[in-house]
């Protein structure tokens, strides 16, 4: 395709090609400090095309495909074309990953351990681990989980943070500008706007840890926790796995470790400082 | 860029050795579009391939033997809904390849369940397996009617449980169709591969692979659907293979398919006409991105499948109804 780039994000490499210059430009100057795949090949392919005939120029709107891609998936405007390559490769890892099983959910490392948080769209857990990403916690990943198969140990997946709506300016307000991407008014979604985590947390982005803590996040509700029971845990992550069918025996292998091992709890939250003071006193009851 | 890197990948897969990255990246994106990934990763197997390539590949190789895991269970279930009625149930297309272990199967990306059984046992067949769990996925009236009245299987059928498709054909072309194979043959001559599961014996295995290609359908899936054909043909007996395809009416496209066959997968010493040639821009038209290439090319096979389907004024007919209610081709 006329424009494109090679981008890897923790064990995944994906090779992204585009009917625009814009969508390559963004993605170039926010992974600009991830580390370089190893060779040129790539896991994923992602293409971001003109939705019609005359879609590249008038009214420019993208379908997002490549590999692995949805029929129905609808059509994007040219001026969301980050969140188009973001769910690019989103939906590349959803549909095609086998090397680890995938949990929809965000990890943040401290002591080398990880605490997971899994739940809804909407239910806090993105923002919340870009809060704790920015306050003496490694960000692993907003989004996907990955766990080692073998091992048990939780890899990172440190795409762009998806910040929505209110999210936007919570973070925006400690974070520099350079680790900001374009304000994406109206998406589906709402509002959007991508964040680089930090240094640190790209620079490491090979390297796992074993889990320590799962909690599923609930905003806008009074204080609560309630410790959950392995059977309603596996039930859960099942449902927020997008390759546990897939995998088949090997997943079941591996969940069955995890909520073994890994104490879970629902946390119900009715603001972000909050929700910090709450992960913050878990962590170290647990220790 | 054609899909020709691809092609020669299947043929020779020590080829793919002197590979560079992107060379490997196109050859990836072009077998995932044409679902022949699996097939790919076992013709090449772990030899000189790069660590990133030789990852995707084991991938691709693993998501193969769920599929056969998945299909073979399917048949499996679909032999039980249907054992009392005591009918031979005849596998057909991947699951028949991967039941009977043949090298066609190898790899191979297996979609819906396709079974055949004799046209007066339809009726029974659909009560058993709706009693068994199965339902039905169209609810468009003019298309259940069309599937009915005209086409050579009941309209799909989606178990409730599993989410897996059957298709339950009792001949391998639509009614509408200018061939009629002789479905009384191909469940009396099939053979059996299991508890009372059936395989279309090696001659038919072919008639219906080809039917399927070359007398049906718009082509696409042509190059897997190809080098099924170029596997099946090497446990065809080359002589009874005529007989057979000349009785089902479809000898011009077994014809054919043999020298498709021969010119993309294998030693390509056969003459092509100019249709084959035609034939084959088709099959190649994909880019390296997994882009599909020739668009007027497509279009025009899409109009063909059509033409083959049915007569004119049934085509007509058929293609303003579907029309009004809002289709249009991809």
């Amino acid at each position: 395709m006329k424009h494109r780039v090679t981008l890897r994000i923790g064990p995944a490499t994906f090779r992204i090609g585009s009917a625009w210059s814009g969508p390559i430009g963004e993605l170039r100057r926010l992974y600009a400090d991830y580390p370089a795949p190893s060779d040129g090949s790539a896991d994923f392919t992602v293409r971001l095309e003109p939705a019609g005939l005359l879609r590249r120029w008038l009214r420019p709107s993208i379908f997002i495909t490549g590999d692995h891609g949805l029929a129905d998936a609808a059509p994007m405007s040219l001026a969301h074309s980050l969140l188009a390559a973001e769910m690019g490769m989103n939906l590349q890892m959803a549909l095609g990953w086998r090397r680890h099983l995938l949990l929809h959910a965000s990890s943040v490392e401290k002591d080398g351990r990880v605490l997971l948080m899994s739940g809804e769209s909407g239910s806090g857990k993105s923002t919340l681990a870009a809060q704790l990403g920015e306050r003496g916690w490694r960000l692993m990943g907003d989004e996907f989980a990955l766990i080692d198969l073998a091992a048990g140990a939780v890899l990172p997946f440190p795409r762009l943070v998806s910040l929505k709506n209110r999210a936007i300016d919570v973070i925006a307000a400690d974070v520099p500008a350079a680790r900001m991407g374009p304000l994406l008014e109206g998406t589906a979604k709402g509002d959007i706007r991508h964040m680089r985590p930090r240094a640190d947390a790209v620079a490491r982005m090979d390297e796992g840890a074993p889990p320590a803590l799962l909690l599923f996040p609930r905003f806008g509700h009074a204080s609560a926790i309630r410790p959950m029971g392995q059977g309603e845990t596996f039930m859960r992550l099942t449902q927020a796995s997008t390759n546990y069918v897939a995998l088949g025996e090997a997943a079941f292998a591996a969940l069955g470790r995890f909520v073994d091992e890994v104490p879970a709890m629902a946390m119900d939250f009715p603001s972000g400082d909050e929700a910090i003071a709450m992960v913050e006193r878990l962590w170290e009851e647990r220790a | 860029m054609s899909a020709l890197p691809l092609v020669r990948a299947l043929r020779r897969p020590e080829s793919a050795a002197a590979f560079s990255p992107e060379q490997w990246n196109v050859l990836i994106a072009m077998a995932r579009a044409e679902r022949l990934i699996g097939t790919l990763a076992l013709r090449i197997g772990d030899g000189a391939v790069p660590g990133g390539v030789r990852a995707v590949l084991a991938d691709a190789r693993l998501d193969a033997e769920r599929e056969a895991r998945q299909a073979l269970w399917e048949a499996d279930r679909a032999a039980a809904a249907l054992a009392p009625l005591g009918l031979r149930v005849v596998l057909l297309k991947g699951t028949a390849y991967a039941a009977a272990g043949l090298k066609a199967g190898a790899g191979r990306f297996i979609g819906d369940l396709d079974i055949l059984v004799p046209r007066d046992s339809m009726d029974a067949v659909e009560k058993h397996l709706i009693a068994a769990g199965w339902e039905w996925v169209k609810s468009d009236p003019y298309d259940d009617a069309y599937y009915r009245q005209w086409m050579h299987e009941l309209p799909p059928l989606i178990h409730r449980d599993r989410d897996r498709m059957i298709d339950v054909h009792h001949t391998v072309l639509p009614l509408t169709a200018r061939q009629t194979p002789d479905a009384e043959a191909l469940i009396a001559d099939a053979v059996p591969v299991s508890d009372g599961l059936y395989i279309l014996s090696s001659e038919d295995r072919v008639c219906h692979a080809v039917a399927h290609m070359l007398a049906d359908g718009d082509l696409a899936g042509g190059l897997r659907n190809l080098w099924d054909i170029y596997c099946l043909l090497g446990e065809a007996d080359p002589a009874a293979l005529e007989t057979r395809a000349e009785r089902h009416g479809l000898l011009p496209h077994v014809r054919q398919a043999r020298r498709l066959a021969d010119a993309l997968y294998g030693e390509g010493r056969t003459r092509l006409t100019l249709w084959d040639r035609i034939v084959i821009a088709r099959l190649l038209a994909r880019d390296g991105w997994g882009r599909e290439t020739r668009k007027g090319l497509r279009f025009a096979f899409y109009l063909r499948s059509h033409w083959l389907r049915m007569p004119p004024l049934m085509l007509a007919r058929h293609l303003l109804t579907k029309w009004r209610k809002g289709y249009r081709p991809a």
